[in-house]
């Protein structure tokens, strides 16, 4: 993955400029403060992003693995529509970006996201964490907040983390 | 349902008694509700003024943008809780998303989500804003009795149950290295010691707003507007003739369409320390020295966590109970930045979103939770001359957001933070610290994670910062140069509106502010009780 890793070094101001835009474009099509909408592009990517984020906390038999990612998007897109609409719509500025062929490969360094492998989807994530830019950097916090806090918050996956949940009488 | 016939739910039981509660939700026309005194925010400071002004006579609406809530509603599950009672989910952040900010939204604010730590304000600070802000009668002996009024009413006392083994390892490791700490003083009344207090209380023991202050305000008479978004405040002259209010949908997010005029002779802002220079700011308030929304200040709070070889199950048990104030008492409060130790509470979605890390590393340390002891350092910012707080602005839809950077000197107390925190867990049996830093991992010794936190880079989004205490924006001051509001709380330039919340304070407080909010409001409400009905204010009784 070293050449992903080269293409992040290179994006710099570009990059950023690319961000912005995306964000410009879809507001122009969205006037109005608008719900957060998951389309197929973004299920794509957030299918891809999920097993990288929580690693060994999925499932590995094929298809509960498949049945565990499928919950944990949806997870993730009712955490999304918990939050204020500003933030719903960052967080839609984001995923259209990374649905967006160009952006996702110059900014992600990640052919389309169905193709991706998992070592290239962790190269992309670390590559955003690590980034210079903070605008990146908080791309993958959100990412990484909202992957990790639905899934967590699903009293299926508290027995992996010896969280014994509340007292069942008040809960 | 057993927990109806076991838990008495006093908002139930006022509801069926008459209170008069609106939900702007469920408005299908336009409203208008007149009162004596509108009070915008029913938190710390909001439901202290509506319980005075109440018993004084006067009638009282208080305006919040959450929802009312009730120990039934409480089922200390972080998903529900997080959306239905914090500030954008509790994933409020800083304008470069580099600090998140956990507030209440919901009846009672942050009081309702808080983790009961009562503090007086420390005398030191009250000194600095005595020499700093000409604020004369911010005396320790002049609060004293305000701050008594308040304990007795909360029932902010010692807590005589031993600590969970989360807090009770601060104590021991800083025992070992001959570091003073003390017990924290809570607002509770027949605490269960569950430990779900970030999630509302599910027994009605916290001495919240939510079960004391306003269902008192309540029962004499003041109404109660929830999902209601105050908006601006709408000036004749020098007097706020009405303020205007959007309708928000039982979500909370999306608004109904629908709008609520209030009138009132007076108005009180109390919507906590973002919220209410914000509203200031969309309602145009004279600010003729550009105070308004700056600074604003963070307790700044970084976080390391330590692996023991026992269980610790840091989800269990009062949350916060041990601190130490040694790493502010000793040091001068406008040199270094000093910081108070404490401990939170760590539940599944606090815990995972706060831990660093992505994939194997991130899934080995979910598996590690009931081992983990986390401990916490809040950096007392404001005092230092390059420590100036952040800024409240608007954003393009009229949204606050609140500009904040770490200065070099909140970077330096953020270091060394780390390292007393690393060099306590060590001291109290620790196997592994991670300091919560992008760049950091888990280090087997002292020495190992000494040299380790001296080489990290401190910079936003590498270094984890959060902050549960947000301050100032709408400082007072003895001095209209150095303060938009006076020492009796009124802002000044305006004959009818006063601030009675966390936004008033010239600096942060340096310790857990809810008992600072109590006591010096409690004194602002009964000044101005006293002033509209002409009467001695009634004194609050527990």
């Amino acid at each position: 993955m070293i050449s992903s890793r080269r293409s992040f070094l290179k994006i710099g101001l570009a990059g950023a400029a690319m961000l912005a835009a995306g964000g410009l474009i879809y507001r122009q099509f969205q006037p109005a403060p608008q719900r957060f909408v998951l389309d197929d592009s973004g299920r794509s990517m957030l299918a891809a992003v999920i097993p990288a984020m929580l690693g060994s906390a999925l499932p590995q038999a094929a298809a509960e693995r498949t049945a565990s990612i499928a919950q944990a998007v949806e997870q993730v897109r009712l955490a999304i529509l918990g939050l204020p609409l500003a933030a719903q719509k960052e967080v839609q500025d984001l995923f259209n970006l990374l649905s967006l062929a160009p952006a996702r490969r110059l900014l992600a360094g990640i052919p389309p996201w169905e193709e991706a492998s998992a070592a290239q989807v962790a190269d992309f994530l670390q590559g955003w964490r690590m980034h210079r830019l903070t605008l990146l950097q908080g791309a993958y916090h959100a990412l990484h907040d909202l992957i990790a806090g639905s899934w967590y918050a699903q009293p299926a996956h508290w027995q992996a983390i010896g969280y014994p949940g509340p007292m069942k009488e008040l809960s | 349902m057993a927990q109806e016939n076991r838990i008495p739910d006093p908002i139930a039981a006022g509801l069926a008694s008459g209170w008069q509660v609106v939900d702007a939700a469920t408005l299908t026309g336009a409203r208008t509700i007149e009162a004596d005194v509108a009070i915008i925010g029913s938190g710390a400071g909001g439901g202290v003024t509506a319980e005075i002004l109440a018993l004084a006579g006067l009638k009282v609406l208080i305006v919040e943008e959450g929802a009312l809530k009730s120990s039934r509603d409480f089922k200390m599950r972080e998903a529900d809780a997080y959306p239905a009672l914090y500030q954008e989910s509790a994933a409020r952040k800083t304008r470069d998303k580099a600090i998140n900010i956990l507030q209440g939204r919901t009846v009672g604010g942050s009081t309702t989500v808080n983790w009961t730590s009562s503090f007086r304000t420390p005398p030191a600070t009250l000194a600095f804003w005595q020499r700093e802000f000409g604020l004369r009668d911010y005396t320790q002996e002049a609060l004293a009795p305000w701050f008594a009024m308040m304990e007795r009413r909360l029932h902010i006392a010692d807590w005589p149950t031993p600590p969970n083994t989360n807090n009770d390892l601060l104590r021991q490791g800083a025992d070992k290295l001959g570091i003073p700490t003390a017990a924290i003083r809570r607002n509770v009344n027949g605490c269960w010691n569950l430990g779900y207090c970030g999630m509302g209380c599910p027994t009605n023991a916290k001495q919240s707003m939510l079960v004391t202050t306003i269902p008192s305000a309540l029962k004499h008479g003041a109404t109660l507007l929830t999902h209601a978004r105050a908006e601006r405040l709408v000036w004749q002259g020098d007097r706020a003739e009405s303020l205007l209010c959007t309708a928000l949908g039982p979500d909370g997010i999306v608004p109904t369409g629908q709008h609520v005029v209030v009138r009132a002779r007076h108005f009180v802002v109390a919507g906590g320390a973002i919220n209410s220079p914000a509203l200031l700011l969309r309602s145009r308030a004279p600010d003729p020295h550009s105070l308004l929304g700056r600074r604003t200040f963070l307790h700044p709070t970084v976080i390391s966590a330590g692996r023991f070889a026992q269980k610790v199950e840091g989800f269990a048990g009062a949350p916060q109970t041990v601190y130490s104030d040694h790493f502010l008492e000793t040091q001068a409060i406008d040199g270094p930045v000093g910081f108070k130790l404490e401990v939170p509470p760590l539940h599944p979605v606090l815990f995972s979103t706060t831990m660093a890390g992505f994939g194997e590393v991130h899934a080995e340390t979910m598996r590690q939770f009931p081992h983990i002891h986390a401990t916490l350092a809040l950096l007392r910012d404001g005092f230092h001359e390059d420590s100036r707080g952040g800024r409240v602005h608007l954003r393009g839809d009229g949204s606050a957001e609140l500009d904040y950077t770490m200065s070099p000197v909140l970077w330096d107390g953020a270091r060394r933070a780390l390292l007393a925190m690393a060099e306590i867990q060590f001291a109290a049996g620790a196997l592994t610290v991670t300091p919560v830093h992008e760049q950091a991992r888990a280090y087997a010794s002292w020495a190992e994670a000494r040299e380790a936190i001296a080489a990290l880079p401190m910079k936003p989004m590498q270094t984890r910062v959060a902050s549960a205490h947000v301050m100032g924006g709408c400082a007072m001051s003895g001095d209209e140069r150095s303060g938009v509001v006076d020492g009796a709380g009124r802002y000044r330039g305006l004959a009818n509106v006063s601030v009675h919340d966390g936004s008033l304070f010239p600096t942060s407080i340096g310790a857990n502010p809810q008992l600072s909010i109590y006591g010096i409001t409690a004194r602002l409400a009964s000044g101005l009780a006293q002033q509209l009905t002409g009467r001695p204010a009634p004194r609050l009784e527990a």
